[in-house]
């Protein structure tokens, strides 16, 4: 059987908001996924450091601070260059419709918004992490 | 309507026939209840906000314990539910002022004259997260979060350019900040001096509220023990030389927000403002030379009446506690004054115009329990910073509510409706049951460090997520009414990445012009008040501040100092 997916659910930056991603970290946990939440105030090498030592399928960042240009990429660039290219980073937040469009143009997974379900969350999940699965098996 | 006299002759009359009167009454309720519940309901939880069942209908049972002077009063009068002010909104209206702050000082400043120029009477300065956190916008932490969610005020020349043209003793200015709430203060007081402006005739308030930042917020720098330390200091120099300044606004805003109930926000918050006043009488102040100037700050969320309810028994606690628990005895000392804010939890991205309404509604709630000034939402924050038609939109429907409604027109109105003031007991018994709680558990900063409000606001937020999710709650726009294929089509504020840059050229600019020497003396007495608690540390922090050291340095001393906390991550 394949093991449970695990999802690293983070706090990047300094803002302390974290209804959003507590509410998250329940929801996916109760659908059955292995959740570690990172706590508050994490820099990205923080969280790149957290996704290699519980080697995580998915990566998560909430963030609502509009930082998110700086610090998406910032945790994108560090994981690719520890070999984690392959782990799904996505994330929620207040970001507008164009930053999602360009961050997406750099390989950052969906990005969720004010309103979203967490069926909607954990379809995604499930289906991203699927079709990574499938073809790591392939290749 | 009568003299007060005659309705108190009144009040007694009735309670005089009550035994009688009420006993048919019960029999009349439970016939009529019998045939109506044989009707069928339409499909819906009729659940408040909080999640809690309403009653069908409340009659004069509902209050039969209510005693008219025990109870409620005059405004202006013990115990204050119905209002803190004898004439309220016939006196003065509320204070409307629009929280605000992006970019640099300069783009906030040309948004507090808008403000200003459209009627809004008023400050509210929204720091962005650096600020907040104690960091200068040059600093690597604040690496593209400058400006962003709040306007970046690293020294003392940004706080100038920020109330440039805006001369300090004619505005009230109120100051989100918290953990470095010292620092902001002084750089406040600093400005009015430059402007000629003595402390003593400085008004406003600073939020320097550290007990909501552990349980909601979670904008803390250093562990509870100084970070309560800073506040006391803040207290002792404020009743001195700032006597005008609400030196601490206890904040429930930012517990609702983070998702819990009304009674929930009603009760942590009043402990919050309990543990302050021991703090202070603990740090040897009287009661009565600092709890006048112990302000709060309450959330306007959907629920109307529960809303109302909120407010009026947060009034009638502060006061009862106050007067018999703490003794104090100046009347300024028993009153609940306060700043609301609309819910920006209830706003949706979808349909945001939506928003326009709901803000109105939780606007009038505000007004309808009495706040003392009310900051109200534009329709697009759950989108970004608001924009100068949202904001203008928003500060009108403050404006709509106070001439157009008939609301400010007479003094807390909903008083005496069975279900208004059933639900103000009720939540006034909820609140004192959670004080019991939080007590048994060593009091607030006890129950903090074991994660209990946390863990009870964690829990509420989830509990509300599903019931939307599930339909048992409708958001119109969200779960129901939805538009398929919506595009939104408002316009969204940006920020202009060069802040940063025109940070750090101040900052540098700053650190070249300054007397580097006089920097270093005055970081060191703020190091040597840290250690001893006999030096009260606001008179360095206002000389630092003075002879320019910036923010991020002065908090670095303290973090040294004082430590920094890490909560334990739970969710």
């Amino acid at each position: 059987m394949e093991r449970k997916i695990r999802v690293l659910v983070a706090k990047p930056g300094l803002d302390g908001h974290d209804r959003g991603a507590r509410v998250v970290a329940a929801a996916l946990r109760d659908a059955g996924m292995e959740v570690i939440y990172t706590g508050l105030h994490q820099t990205p090498e923080m969280i790149v450091q957290t996704a290699l030592q519980v080697d995580v399928d998915v990566v998560g960042l909430s963030i609502h601070s509009g930082a998110h240009m700086t610090l998406f990429p910032a945790v994108k660039k560090l994981l690719d260059e520890n070999g984690m290219g392959d782990v799904l980073l996505h994330g929620g937040g207040i970001i507008p419709e164009e930053d999602i469009t360009e961050l997406q143009k750099m390989g950052i997974g969906h990005l969720f918004g004010p309103g979203t379900s967490s069926k909607e969350l954990v379809d995604y999940i499930r289906e991203e992490v699927e079709r990574k699965r499938a073809s790591a098996k392939k290749g | 309507m009568g003299k007060p006299g005659d309705t108190t002759r009144k009040e007694v009359r009735v309670s005089a026939q009550k035994p009688q009167s009420m006993k048919s009454l019960a029999a009349q309720y439970a016939k009529w209840r019998e045939k109506v519940d044989a009707l069928p309901a339409r499909d819906a939880q009729f659940i408040s906000v909080s999640g809690v069942e309403a009653p069908f209908l409340c009659t004069p049972e509902d209050v039969k314990d209510l005693d008219y002077e025990r109870d409620l009063g005059f405004p202006g009068e013990y115990p204050f539910t119905r209002g803190v002010r004898s004439n309220m909104y016939r006196g003065r209206l509320w204070t409307m002022r629009q929280f605000s702050g992006f970019g640099t000082a300069k783009d906030t400043n040309r948004r507090y004259k808008f403000l200003l120029e459209k009627g809004q009477t008023g400050l509210s300065v929204a720091f962005d997260m650096p600020t907040i956190m104690g960091y200068d916008s040059d600093q690597s932490r604040a690496r593209g979060e400058v400006g962003r969610c709040g306007v970046a005020i690293s020294c003392l020349e940004n706080m100038k350019t920020l109330f440039d043209g805006i001369p300090l003793n004619k505005v009230s200015t109120s100051m989100t900040i918290n953990a470095p709430a010292s620092i902001l203060f002084a750089f406040y007081i600093a400005v009015g001096e430059s402007q000629g402006v003595s402390s003593h005739n400085l008004t406003g308030t600073i939020q320097n509220d550290i007990l909501k930042e552990y349980i909601a917020q979670k904008s803390f720098i250093f562990p509870p023990t100084p970070s309560i330390r800073i506040i006391t200091d803040i207290m002792r120099f404020a009743k001195d030389h700032v006597p005008r300044w609400n030196t601490i606004s206890i904040s429930g805003y930012h517990i609702r927000e983070a998702g819990s109930t009304a009674v929930q926000e009603l009760a942590f918050t009043l402990a919050d403002g309990f543990a302050y006043v021991e703090a202070g009488i603990k740090a040897g102040l009287d009661v009565d030379e600092f709890a006048p100037r112990l302000s709060f700050f309450f959330n306007s969320h959907l629920d109307f009446f529960e809303e109302i309810a909120k407010y009026r028994a947060a009034r009638r606690i502060w006061a009862r506690h106050m007067k018999k628990k703490y003794g104090a005895k100046k009347p300024e000392s028993w009153l609940l004054r306060f700043h609301t804010q609309t819910a920006g939890c209830s706003l949706t991205a979808q349909q945001p115009e939506n928003n326009i309404v709901r803000t109105a509604f939780q606007a009038l709630s505000a007004v309808l329990g009495g706040t003392q000034s009310l900051h109200t939402n534009s329709m697009d924050e759950t989108l970004g910073l608001p924009t100068e038609k949202a904001v203008k939109i928003a500060l009108r429907t403050q404006q709509l509510v106070a001439h157009e409604t008939g609301a400010a027109n007479v003094i807390d109105p909903l008083a005496g409706s069975y279900y208004v003031e059933s639900l103000t007991d009720r939540m006034e018994q909820e609140a004192e049951a959670y004080f019991e709680k939080i007590d048994k558990l060593g009091g607030v900063v006890a129950a903090i460090e074991k994660g209990f409000m946390q863990r009870e606001i964690g829990d509420a937020a989830y509990k509300y997520q599903r019931q939307i999710e599930k339909k048992e709650r409708i958001v119109v726009g969200l779960n129901e009414f939805v538009d398929e294929n919506e595009t939104i089509d408002i316009d969204i504020l940006k920020i202009d990445p060069k802040v940063e840059d025109d940070q750090a050229g101040t900052l540098k600019m700053v650190r070249e012009r300054r007397d580097g020497v006089a920097v270093k003396n005055a970081l060191e007495d703020i190091r040597t008040a840290c250690r001893d608690e006999g030096i009260n540390l606001m008179p360095k922090i206002l000389h630092a501040v003075k002879v320019e050291a910036t923010l991020g340095e002065m908090i670095q001393v303290m973090r040294e100092e004082f430590g920094e906390y890490r909560e334990p991550p739970i969710f």
